[in-house]
């Protein structure tokens, strides 16, 4: 899922400036689950702008954020609010942000700073494994991605600053290339981790990233 | 081909010491350095960006040390450039007379005083290696051909130390298959260790022109041998050694690390234990003839 976090209170205040009327919006999705966007967190905002002397038109927690057709139909819904607000707050990754963006012509803030995709490992703990390459390489490394989790994205092993199994850059998080050697042993496969591997192709997507999967044709499909 | 790869490959004892160019454009000292060491020496590295920290250019020193009659050993990391970057400083090094090159993955920004740049690593150490050998070979990365080709000595660094060392010595052996034809190590100071390492290194590079330096960094206090065995991942130094270093008083330290390095260079130089060393003073170059004539080095 989208890791987001709630920026501080003062930058969301101080985005607003003097607009006084807004409208909040969160997610159901990702930002439910990291509790920086949910209908706990949008009804606490409201309160809080409400002490800072704001005008809370309108608040929704959409189904997802990221999709934009579902955010014109909600503000179709609330016209009027969505119509008389000075400002939108979103509640959600930067993706959904943008959602909203296409969906008004008003002054869109984010509430949140998006951090990363990232695996759960427990209630509300996340860590970043994968960075959307664009083209997966893991089988070649037993499935623990050195783009992403070594710190310098090296491709051919360990550098000079793994540190007892763990990463110098830091501390508290294990070294991949240690990770990747003691699964491909595991496997049976440490030959594996002989193989020079080239460099990686940053444009496998171009980016901005677009797909059609309507369009079976994978070459106009992706571009 | 320049004098460092010479004496490399004719099977003498090769000596290398360092240069860390400024931060700015106070550059006496840095010149007195090279003045001193140039002809004393076989080549001397110079650092890029080291420790992540923004420099005086690394190739720009190299430069002006082949003008003066040395050998530079060009140090160069894939943080901060990408590969049309890296490829093009490449080829400016060969026109300005540079043929040695160091290639390093580097430090990552974090540790450095521009922590919010971003770091690059399009290409790292293992992929550089390729890159020059594909570039003296007559190609550029992408399979294009050159207008007259690179003629480098490529060089690469390994960590003995490195705990653990299977993938440390799986990376070694990597960078050799990619076309390294000379290490500098780490620095070390377990002279038992090393040689076991060394006994491992040249069963792999058996057969193979591939030469490797020790790397010494002259201990100058006991306290930073304590902070290198705390703070650099892959430096360890023994408990016989931060004994001896304190068995002197402060103002003696600096003797005693020098006397330390010049014996462990005789060592090496003796017991054909490598095939040369690389001196780092850390910006106390002026040490290092000391320490040569202490080896017997000069």
């Amino acid at each position: 899922m989208i890791i987001s976090q709630q920026k501080p209170f003062e930058e969301i205040l101080e985005a607003l400036g003097d607009q006084e009327k807004v409208y909040l919006v969160g997610c159901g999705e990702c930002a439910t689950m990291t509790e920086s966007g949910g209908e706990n967190e949008i009804v606490d905002m409201k309160t809080r702008l409400e002490a800072a002397g704001k005008t809370v038109l309108g608040n929704d927690v959409a189904h997802a954020t990221c999709h934009e057709l579902d955010m014109k139909r909600i503000f179709r819904q609330s016209k009027d609010a969505a119509k008389e607000t000075d400002a939108f707050i979103v509640f959600s990754c930067g993706a959904g942000t943008q959602s909203v963006r296409e969906a008004t012509d008003k002054h869109v803030i984010p509430g949140t700073n998006t951090l990363f995709l990232g695996n759960v490992k427990r209630n509300l703990q996340y860590e970043e494994k994968c960075s959307l390459c664009g083209e997966c390489v893991l089988d070649e490394y037993g499935s623990i991605c050195p783009v992403t989790r070594c710190a310098k994205g090296i491709l051919n092993g360990p550098c000079g600053g793994t540190n007892n199994g763990q990463c110098e850059v830091d501390p508290d998080k294990p070294c991949a290339w240690v990770l990747i050697h003691n699964q491909l042993k595991k496997e049976d496969r440490i030959e594996q981790f002989m193989k020079i591997q080239g460099p990686k192709r940053w444009n496998a997507v171009e980016r901005p990233g677009r797909l059609d999967a309507r369009d079976k044709d994978e070459e106009k499909g992706a571009a | 081909m320049g004098k460092y790869r010479e004496a490399a490959e004719s099977g003498k004892f090769v000596v290398s010491g360092e240069i860390g160019p400024p931060k700015g454009t106070q550059v006496d000292d840095m010149l007195h350095h090279i003045d001193l060491l140039k002809d004393m020496v076989d080549g001397l590295n110079v650092t890029d960006n080291q420790s992540a920290v923004l420099r005086l250019g690394s190739m720009a020193v190299s430069h002006h040390i082949v003008s003066v009659g040395g050998d530079a050993i060009f140090q160069m990391t894939t943080r901060d450039r990408n590969r049309l970057a890296l490829q093009n400083d490449l080829m400016s090094a060969h026109f300005l007379g540079i043929r040695n090159v160091l290639c390093l993955t580097g430090d990552h920004v974090s540790v450095g005083d521009h922590k919010d740049a971003r770091e690059v690593y399009d290409f790292e150490s293992v992929q550089l290696i390729q890159a020059v050998k594909k570039m003296n070979e007559g190609s550029d990365w992408a399979g294009n051909e050159l207008q007259g080709s690179t003629d480098f000595y490529i060089g690469a660094v390994v960590t003995p130390e490195s705990n653990p060392i299977e993938p440390q010595k799986a990376k070694f052996e990597k960078k050799i298959e990619a076309g390294a034809q000379f290490f500098q190590t780490q620095a070390v100071y377990d002279m038992d260790n090393f040689q076991n390492f060394m006994e491992y290194a040249r069963g792999v590079t058996e057969g193979k022109d591939v030469k490797i330096m020790a790397g010494l960094v002259v201990l100058t206090s006991v306290g930073m041998a304590k902070y290198m065995n705390k703070f650099v991942p892959g430096v360890f130094v023994p408990d016989n050694l931060l004994e001896e270093m304190a068995s002197v008083p402060k103002e003696e330290a600096t003797k005693k690390g020098m006397e330390i390095c010049a014996r462990h260079i005789k060592l090496l130089k003796e017991k054909n234990v490598c095939d040369g060393v690389h001196v780092m003073a850390i910006g106390k170059e002026e040490i290092v003839p000391e320490i040569l004539q202490l080896a017997d080095l000069i």
